[in-house]
């Protein structure tokens, strides 16, 4: 009996005790909730402080039509009380405003790409944030004209004239029967014994392009070295394989083969077939050279041009197969791959310089002579840069560190 | 003049882009747009010709009387040709073709897409076989190139600061590779741009003016 008004007892008492528990609920979650509303907008929910100092006018070095636009960030920007900035523009002062675009926070300054040429524009930013928004004064009016020059860019037409000059002047001596003097490279030296060796053994010649298309000038330099490649090849009449992954690779590697045939007075040797296409995608490529490599064992590859991903996965298949290898491209992420699969690798520059070295050819020579002064140009830029920062460093002085400065913008290309 | 016209092409169209590159006014801007364009149309066109030749040349091979497995790979790609072209151009909804759920997206997200994620996959372990040998004690560059190696995969994992969590800061391994990958590593990757920079540089005058013509078919 006693145990059953004890129950009866904490029966009544349940739902007070659920009701407490419920409220200490409620008031953890309001507490929550308030911390959270409180972290968003630790003001108390007011509207941002607007953006200050705006500014408009035209985009410089352009073609016209478009304003650009710039403003102090908001102070409460980085306190994340601002969304962004939308931007409104109209073609009197006072309006009708209409937006032309948004930047996100911490964004001080916007292109407005919509602007017709000679048109006068008002603009004004408005700082947007969850608890409302602000906008500056009206700014304008500004207008949009097409340039005719460039004048970010003057750094680069003054260091192209120069190279360009040099390039020229040297194109000039070696026409005139100057002797000059091209250092050896190890990689183009090896291709004559690499595709004799081939002949020796009785195995194709494998040469890949890159990967991409005729308008990267990589695969230009891949198909003008294929020309010589293909010319020492008809002379030895040995099997050339060429799989492409562009179409246009595909015609312009066949024509070019074709001439190489004909000037080693080998036209009958040529066939259609030794340059084919696969596809344009790059794994499924791959997969095709790699099966043609297991396939027919080639005893030379060639990689010439520009590559990604693939190329160490077709250096490796080459090596395991037994194939002396030699690569050219000027991807920067790809050459170590090059360097550890294959037997030599042109860096960089070298696949551009091969074409004039194997042709032997004084005007393409003089080019790569002219090459040598825009490289002793960097050289000295990089040394002069390098003792001004460090004599900055050392002695204190700003001029050190203007005139480094001066320097390196001299280099940066807008 | 079949190599005159396309060499007087690229003259002009290689002058026109470096102009625009410093003169943006029009027309120079927008004619860099419509070379453009031509090229992408001209790459359009150019496809039939290699899914052509692609055909051609796996039908060959499929009826060559060369009992080789040649002829069961040429089977293959033809069979997938006529398979994702019919497929693709009829059963798959028009031009909607690409809309996730239709056919054609079925075959390239079930078949293509891991075959080519296979493929890619390899990467792995051929990274694996040319570190081995790239880092193979031979000469005093190799060994050189073999201990950076060594800093920069030990400071690159987790296992690197805890096995130096005892050196003074600035000297345990994640730094030394964060060192080795600042200065070291950057400084050869920029003399490596540099010299592609003046190579392409030299490269594109020498097309321009028509001096390197082994492209077309030329000497």
């Amino acid at each position: 009996m006693a145990r059953q008004q004890q129950s009866e007892k904490c029966a009544s008492h349940k739902p007070a005790r659920m009701g407490r528990a419920s409220g200490i609920l409620l008031f953890l979650m309001l507490a929550l909730s308030a911390s959270v509303v409180f972290a968003q907008a630790p003001n108390g929910g007011a509207a941002p402080r607007s953006a200050s100092d705006p500014q408009a006018a035209d985009t410089k070095g352009d073609e016209g039509g478009s304003i650009m636009l710039r403003w102090t960030l908001s102070p409460d920007d980085s306190a994340g009380q601002v969304t962004g900035y939308e931007i409104f523009r109209a073609a009197k002062p006072d309006g009708p405003f209409q937006s032309v675009g948004f930047a996100s926070r911490g964004s001080a300054r916007f292109a407005d790409g919509s602007t017709d040429d000679d048109s006068a524009y008002y603009y004004k930013i408005v700082t947007t944030g969850p608890g409302g928004s602000t906008e500056t004064a009206v700014i304008g009016p500004a207008r949009s004209t097409a340039e005719w020059f460039n004048s970010n860019r003057a750094n680069v037409l003054v260091i192209g004239l120069l190279i360009s000059g040099a390039v020229l002047y040297y194109i000039a001596s070696a026409r005139k029967g100057k002797k000059l003097f091209i250092r050896r490279i190890a990689g183009l030296e090896a291709v004559h014994d690499a595709i004799g060796r081939a002949t020796e053994m009785g195995r194709p010649i494998l040469y890949i392009p890159g990967i991409q298309d005729m308008d990267d000038v990589q695969t230009v330099a891949g198909v003008t070295i294929l020309g010589y490649v293909a010319r020492t090849i008809a002379e030895y009449d040995t099997k050339l394989e060429v799989p492409t992954s562009r179409s246009i690779v595909m015609s312009t590697a066949r024509e070019t083969i074709k001439a190489a045939f004909l000037s080693a007075g080998r036209p009958e040797k040529y066939s259609d077939d030794m340059v084919n296409y696969i596809t344009d995608e790059q794994f499924g490529y791959v997969a095709a050279v790699d099966g043609i490599m297991v396939r027919e064992k080639p005893a030379t590859c060639f990689y010439m041009g520009a590559f990604f991903a693939e190329a160490l996965i077709m250096a490796e298949t080459g090596n395991s197969i037994g194939a002396i290898q030699i690569a050219g491209t000027a991807m920067p992420a790809q050459l170590p791959f090059f360097v550890a699969a294959c037997d030599y690798t042109l860096i960089g520059e070298e696949l551009f310089a091969a074409s004039a070295y194997l042709s032997n050819e004084p005007r393409q020579l003089g080019s790569l002579k002219g090459q040598d002064v825009g490289k002793s140009i960097a050289m000295l830029a990089i040394a002069a840069g390098t003792a001004l920062f460090t004599l900055n460093q050392i002695l204190r002085v700003e001029w050190f560190a203007s005139a480094g400065q001066w320097l390196k913008n001299l280099f940066i290309v807008n | 003049m079949r190599r005159e016209i396309p060499t007087a092409i690229a003259f002009f169209v290689g002058i026109i882009c470096i102009i625009q590159f410093f003169i943006p006014h029009r027309p120079f801007g927008t004619l860099v747009d419509v070379f453009s364009d031509w090229f992408g149309i001209v790459a359009a066109f150019a496809i039939w010709l290699g899914a052509l030749n692609l055909l051609k040349v796996s039908l060959e091979r499929s009826f060559s009387k060369k009992k080789t497995h040649d002829r069961w790979y040429g089977l293959v790609v033809a069979a997938s040709f006529f398979l994702i072209f019919i497929i693709g151009m009829f059963m798959s909804g028009g031009d909607q073709f690409q809309v996730p759920g239709s056919r054609f997206d079925y075959l390239y997200v079930n078949i293509y897409t891991p075959l080519s994620s296979t493929m890619f996959a390899l990467l792995a372990f051929f990274v694996a076989s040319a570190s081995y040998r790239a880092f193979r004690a031979r000469s005093w560059e190799a060994t050189l190139l073999l201990i950076a190696a060594f800093f920069v995969m030990l400071g690159r994992a987790p296992i690197g600061d805890q096995l130096t969590g005892f050196m003074p800061e600035g000297y345990r391994l994640s730094e030394v590779a964060n060192w080795i990958m600042t200065y070291p590593q950057v400084a050869g990757q920029r003399a490596i741009m540099i010299g592609i920079a003046l190579g392409v540089a030299s490269a594109s005058l020498r097309l321009i003016l028509g001096l390197e013509r082994s492209y077309l078919g030329g000497e």
